[in-house]
């Protein structure tokens, strides 16, 4: 049976974040943690892999314990298993470092003849971390698929480029990509959200992948990519009011945008 | 610091068929005010099948030297072949910096080259900066916005970021540039994904969002799809196009590839007019770079108002048509 691992991630929602006015800082408190909608995109991808072929799905997910929910989320959608990757020694992690552990635990649990992600995550936008897990595993990677069929061991996908799309051919395994066009996700079911509360998700430690893993590439020494500084956009005001009823507007705007040659 | 054998600031130029994308000159831009900082030279890459029209174009924008490499296995963009000769490169020449698009591919390519160098690479970038240490300041967006950071990759070498498309401006051509070509023979044998067929994006014939001057928005304030008519008039009597907020995308009303902001396209038009737009900052992150911007909304307080040069407080289903009635008036006269 084919076996498929989906890696999703515990993200704020960046659509609830608000800027504090006075201090111009972040508001954090209050904010909900949800599963990565494009990594919802992937797990639905995984079901109907399962659905039409027939595997096993295995979701992982690197963070704090916390982000058992999302994992838990995977699981009431029809997941088989799912696994917490969690150790204070990948604090810090970027996506380097972060797609090197994540690949170490796709080893460690392999092998897999199907990886899954979303895109990117909607928190940290870089759409790095699932291909650069192709390459550390040296896997075929077919990023931002709109669809996926499966024949003997060969994939066909269709991928989403700015020109067009292309229909890919490659042997299995191979580590797709999937965006918002790739399918609708299912909504999980009462019986699967009841089972996913009483599910069991095993923790995989720095401890049990010591054989596999390099702890130079790990956390924030391992990472190549430092913070320097971080700092919110500041917006201030200094737009010219338009005043008047939508003639006098019309007309005042046109002005002021020749006067000023933008027309 | 020991980097003394790591030279020169790489900037790829993506092509399709054989035509460069506008990013990897725009990056041309960026690139030599980097290779100036370091006080090194800016080099292009052209990979792919037809390379003559990327090496012109290179040339044209500034270009000290051009690597090509050049075979039937590089027509499709695949991440095997690519990968393979982008980084023979980096191995024979090894470069400081190196700048790609992050479009579709250049992300692609980017993850695979920094994971091979064993190094870091930055996405997203929308400022850039070299500090007297010689470290590259990527500066980008995250949290959809609402935080901006910038990153070093101080301990390893090259250095890469990727930069979105519109992000910057296309530096002006540099007359009379002479650039060295260095063509290399390289030749990926082991592709393992193979492109078995191409069907090109439908062309309805208006401008891309991104390439336009003028870029006619709209948001959730439209309230339907039909709605959208008038701003297409209105971006047809600037010359321009017309783009979306997110909210217009998820109701359904317009497709994705219209969406401007940080899940969508960045833009930088001369031109940018947004109706009905409330101005999240996941919106204000791919338009704020716009050169004057006029915000249409009824609400006052809508954050748009703060980035807008000018603001018409009002119901834009009253001002856009006004809007287009004054312009046909005009022109006529």
């Amino acid at each position: 049976m084919m076996k498929i691992v989906v890696c999703v991630k515990q993200v704020p929602d960046t659509t609830e974040i608000k800027i504090d006015p006075v201090k111009n800082t972040l508001i954090r408190t209050g904010v909900p943690s949800i599963l990565n909608p494009f990594d919802r995109n992937a797990v639905e991808t995984a079901l109907q892999l399962k659905d039409t072929y027939g595997a096993s799905v295995t979701v992982l997910s690197m963070g704090p314990p916390q982000a058992k929910a999302v994992l838990r989320e995977a699981l009431s959608m029809g997941a088989d298993r799912a696994y917490l990757i969690t150790d204070r020694a990948f604090g810090g992690s970027d996506t380097y470092a972060t797609s090197y552990i994540l690949s170490s635990a796709i080893r460690h649990l392999g092998p897999f003849d199907v990886v899954l992600g979303g895109k990117q995550a909607i928190d940290g936008d870089t759409g790095q971390t699932a291909p650069s897990i192709a390459e550390h595993l040296d896997m075929i990677r077919l990023t931002y698929i709109m669809s996926m069929e499966i024949e003997g061991d060969k994939v066909i996908a269709k991928r989403q480029v700015e020109e067009g799309v292309e229909v890919i051919e490659a042997r299995l395994p191979v580590l797709c990509t999937a965006t918002k066009e790739t399918n609708k996700p299912r909504y999980a079911t009462i019986r699967g959200k009841l089972e996913s509360l009483k599910a069991e998700i095993p923790e995989l430690t720095l401890e049990d992948m010591k054989d596999i893993i390099d702890t130079t590439k790990i956390g924030l020494k391992g990472s190549p990519t430092k913070v320097k500084a971080t700092f919110t956009p500041k917006r201030t005001a200094t737009g010219v009011r338009i005043e008047g009823g939508p003639q006098k507007m019309a007309a005042s705007l046109l002005d002021c945008l020749k006067e000023s040659k933008v027309l | 610091m020991g980097y003394e054998q790591y030279k020169d600031v790489w900037v790829f130029i993506e092509c399709f068929e054989g035509t460069p994308k506008n990013v990897g000159l725009e990056l041309l831009g960026q690139g030599r005010k980097l290779a100036e900082g370091l006080g090194q030279q800016l080099c292009a890459v052209v990979i792919g099948k037809d390379v003559e029209q990327g090496i012109r174009e290179a040339e044209k924008h500034g270009a000290d030297k051009i690597y090509v490499v050049q075979g039937d296995e590089y027509q499709h963009y695949s991440a095997d072949g690519y990968g393979y000769a982008f980084l023979q490169l980096c191995r024979k020449y090894s470069p400081n910096t190196i700048l790609v698009g992050a479009t579709i591919n250049g992300r692609d390519l980017g993850s695979k080259l920094a994971v091979s160098l064993h190094t870091g690479l930055t996405a997203d970038c929308t400022a850039l900066s070299v500090e007297e240490t010689g470290n590259v300041v990527w500066e980008r967006p995250a949290f959809g916005g609402n935080l901006y950071a910038q990153i070093l990759c101080s301990d390893t070498r090259p250095q890469m970021g990727t930069v979105r498309p519109g992000a910057f401006k296309k530096p002006a051509p540099v007359e009379g540039n002479h650039a060295a070509v260095i063509r290399e023979d390289i030749h990926a044998k082991d592709i393992r994904t193979q492109v078995v067929d191409f069907i090109k994006a439908c062309e309805d014939g208006t401008i891309p969002v991104g390439e336009a001057d003028v870029v006619v928005s709209g948001g959730r304030g439209m309230k339907n799809p039909e709605n959208f008519e008038i701003l297409k008039e209105l971006a047809g009597l600037l010359g321009g196009t017309v783009g979306c907020s997110r909210a217009a995308v998820d109701s359904g009303w317009m497709p994705q590839s219209r969406q401007v902001g940080q899940t969508g396209s960045t833009v930088t038009p001369k031109l940018y007019i947004a109706c009905g737009i409330s101005g999240a900052v996941q919106h204000v992150a791919g338009m704020s770079g716009s050169g004057t911007i006029v915000a249409i909304n009824k609400d006052a307080s809508a954050p748009i108002f703060e980035v807008a040069d000018y603001c018409l407080v009002g119901d834009l289903f009253e001002i856009v048509p006004a809007l287009i009635k004054e312009l046909k008036a005009r022109k006529q006269a």
